[in-house]
């Protein structure tokens, strides 16, 4: 669970406004003729609702939800395992490694944002670190040395400014996130793929598109590789609350927000 | 399997403080309720072997089985397959209430197994949404001789699925929680049918009377200001209090030094644990509840004959399936169900049908079985914990501490649990 349930997957983010436009799958309710009310409902009780997050778009998420089931099962997962089996374990941490290495300057980049000093020359040291002594972060001697990893993103940024999380979010592919982070995946993965075509690390071997994609592609394999999540695996029927609940807790939890100031936000959520 | 999922999502890996008792049993959290919500310290479970040979095995136990579009990802009942290259004894290990085939605890298990050499099965509990989907007949759970059919039913299906693949010596039966009463009649069962012949049977945990844990259960939440009728409002306070407390703190992620903080410091009062172990069943029980309506039409929370779309919302049938008690299921849907089926049954004589005192004659008869569990257990009462002393005499292996399975990953419990398995079978 170190990762969390949203996809770290920043490095292949370009897709994302075209898939996002096909919203609109939302499905509406089902009726079917002669129902009858059940012997308990809704009107009975009075308490609050637990695990609840601001969801107003959930028959779309919902729908994401279950696309990203198929295209995990169908093509993501498929391709990972196919990974796996090729690629020696030790071979895969290092890969993980320098990708995590790599993620370094984004997590910087946002410690900077929030004019954090200490983490910031933190980050700064681990990068410089695995970046020389680690050989390009194959290797992880900066924990070792006291330098602990602290994951940022531009969506924290935002938080950390005072952006509440907005409505709750599930991205085609990316998978759980809120308004708010997916704006923030959105700078991110430009900041970084800026950067990127700035270095052009394979500019100068004639072959750059090809080692680009294949490069961008290992990228994206490697994050689903090291994230375990697989939707409805627990096989359990309000999956999809539990997974809203963690992935916005957590983040909200991590800003340092309280559930009293998120309830100011989202101006109260009792029922009745 | 939820418990994980909620707000103490890590709170497995914590450390433990170094304080032990000194009656030569290591494991440290001396708490019932602490130690059922912590488990086991990483450090005291045993170190983590190389890959084990596992496989997904999905099951079509009852075919051509209609499952209405909400239930679209489930096709068939998923078990877990550890398998060695060699001939190998094979243990089947079913889950406990509302745990899918990979739980924590399972996995615990099973790994130990495997490194002694076991072929392991793992089965979902007959609680589970899956199981009830897919391999419950009645698609109502909780008659334990109706789910031991069911879980025999479906260990049959598994191992005509890998009987080419593996080479087995001989057959054995575990089950933690629920999962412990079943196994007892799965293994009755099997005296009839004679297909596995289990050599032995391993308890872990078990309730004695399936009523009496459940009624222990539900007690907790009443420690609850307002009782469990306010089990939202509740949880909403201690997420404050969670969030608050990493606030206060300088805390830099929801990481073991901040789940360990949390219990060092005693953050949550031992009723306010009590409750969150009682709120993590009620969740469980939710998932029981809502399944089994929706496989049967019941409408019992449901509405009769809607029939919910993947898209559709299911957030005010989570909250109405939460907040009913074990009573309301037991009271409302699951004895009229039977009181249809079988004329003149009492509530009274059904109760005591659910429970291990129903076939004592042939616990007590069967050198077969082993029991292991802890003194400090809330599922058993005293007189609980007396009865399978009893029953089981020296075959009953009772710890001083642990709670409710919070010790099952300690490193002598689960040398215990080989050992019973290897005796007289392994060299």
């Amino acid at each position: 669970m170190t990762t969390g349930v949203a996809y770290r997957l920043c490095r292949i983010a370009p897709a994302l406004g075209l898939l996002l436009s096909l919203a609109g799958c939302a499905a509406t309710g089902a009726n079917s003729r002669g129902e009858l009310p059940p012997r308990h409902s809704i009107d009975e009780f009075r308490d609050q609702r637990f695990a609840e997050v601001a969801d107003p778009w959930e028959g779309f998420n919902r729908s994401m939800y279950k696309f990203n089931f198929y295209f995990d099962r169908y093509l993501f997962l498929p391709v990972v395992a196919g990974y796996e089996l090729v690629t020696p374990d030790v071979v895969e941490r290092r890969v993980s490694g320098v990708f995590n290495n790599l993620g370094e300057i984004k997590n910087l980049a946002n410690s900077l944002f929030q004019l954090k000093g200490g983490e910031s020359a933190t980050t700064l040291g681990r990068f410089l670190t695995n970046s020389t002594l680690g050989l390009g972060g194959m290797f992880d001697p900066a924990t070792g040395f006291g330098l602990a990893r602290q994951d940022q993103d531009f969506g924290r940024t935002l938080g950390y400014w005072g952006a509440g999380s907005g409505p709750y979010l599930v991205l085609p592919v990316f998978g759980p996130s809120s308004l708010r982070d997916t704006a923030g995946l959105a700078v991110d993965s430009g900041l970084s793929y800026g950067l990127y075509t700035w270095i052009d690390p394979f500019g100068g071997t004639g072959n750059s598109d090809a080692l680009d994609l294949g490069g961008g592609a290992l990228g994206a394999v490697d994050a689903r590789h090291q994230q375990s999540f697989r939707y409805y695996e627990s096989g359990y029927p309000f999956e999809y609350y539990l997974v809203r609940f963690l992935y916005h807790e957590r983040r909200e939890i991590e800003l340092g927000k309280t559930r009293a100031e998120e309830e100011d936000e989202a101006q109260g959520e009792a029922l009745h | 399997m939820y418990l994980s999922l909620l707000v103490f999502a890590c709170l497995v890996l914590l450390p433990a403080p170094g304080h032990a008792v000194d009656d030569g049993y290591g494991y440290p959290i001396p708490g019932s309720y602490e130690a059922t919500i912590l488990g086991t310290p990483a450090e005291l479970a045993p170190p983590a072997a190389g890959k084990m040979r596992t496989r997904e095995l999905v099951l079509e136990v009852i075919p051509q089985r209609s499952k209405p579009p909400l239930f679209f990802y489930d096709r068939g009942l998923r078990c877990t397959l550890a398998y060695q290259p060699n001939k190998a004894p094979l243990v089947f290990l079913i889950a406990g209430a509302g745990a899918n085939h990979r739980s924590a605890k399972l996995l615990s298990m099973m790994q130990a197994l495997y490194q002694a050499g076991f072929h392991v099965i793992t089965l979902p509990s007959p609680t589970h949404a899956n199981f009830i989907i897919s391999a419950s007949l009645s698609r109502i759970p909780g008659e334990l001789n109706e789910d031991a059919a069911d879980l025999y039913h479906a260990m049959e299906v598994a191992w005509e699925k890998v009987r080419g693949e593996i080479e087995v010596s001989s057959f054995h039966l575990g089950g933690y929680s629920l999962g412990a009463a079943q196994s007892a009649f799965v293994a009755k069962l099997d005296e009839e049918r004679r297909v596995f012949n289990f050599r032995k049977v391993l308890m872990v945990n078990p309730p004695v009377s399936l009523y009496g844990s459940a009624v222990r259960i539900e007690e907790l939440l009443k420690r609850i200001p307002g009782g469990p009728k306010k089990q939202g409002i509740f949880f909403n306070k201690m997420l404050s209090k969670f969030s608050a407390f990493y606030r206060a703190g300088n805390f830099v992620a929801i990481n073991d030094d901040f789940l360990y903080a949390i219990y060092s410091e005693r953050l949550f009062s031992a009723d306010q644990t009590a409750g969150l172990i009682g709120l993590t069943y009620r969740i469980n029980l939710a998932g029981m509840i809502f399944a089994s309506d929706v496989m049967t039409n019941s409408g019992y929370v449901v509405p009769k004959n809607r029939v919910l779309r993947s898209t559709d919302s299911l957030a005010d049938y989570f909250l109405v399936s939460t907040h009913l008690s074990f009573f309301d299921y037991f009271n409302e849907y699951f004895f009229p169900y039977f009181e249809k089926r079988r004329p003149g049954l009492t509530r009274e004589a059904f109760i005591r049908s659910l429970s291990l005192r129903s076939i004592e004659g042939y616990l007590k008869s069967s050198a077969k079985f082993g029991v292991m569990t802890n003194e400090n257990d809330f599922i058993l009462s005293g007189e609980d914990l007396d009865y399978l002393r009893q029953l089981f005499g020296t075959r009953a292996k009772i710890y001083p501490r642990g709670g409710h399975l919070g010790n099952l990953a300690y490193r002598d419990n689960l040398a215990y649990l080989v050992a019973f398995f290897s005796e007289g079978v392994l060299p």
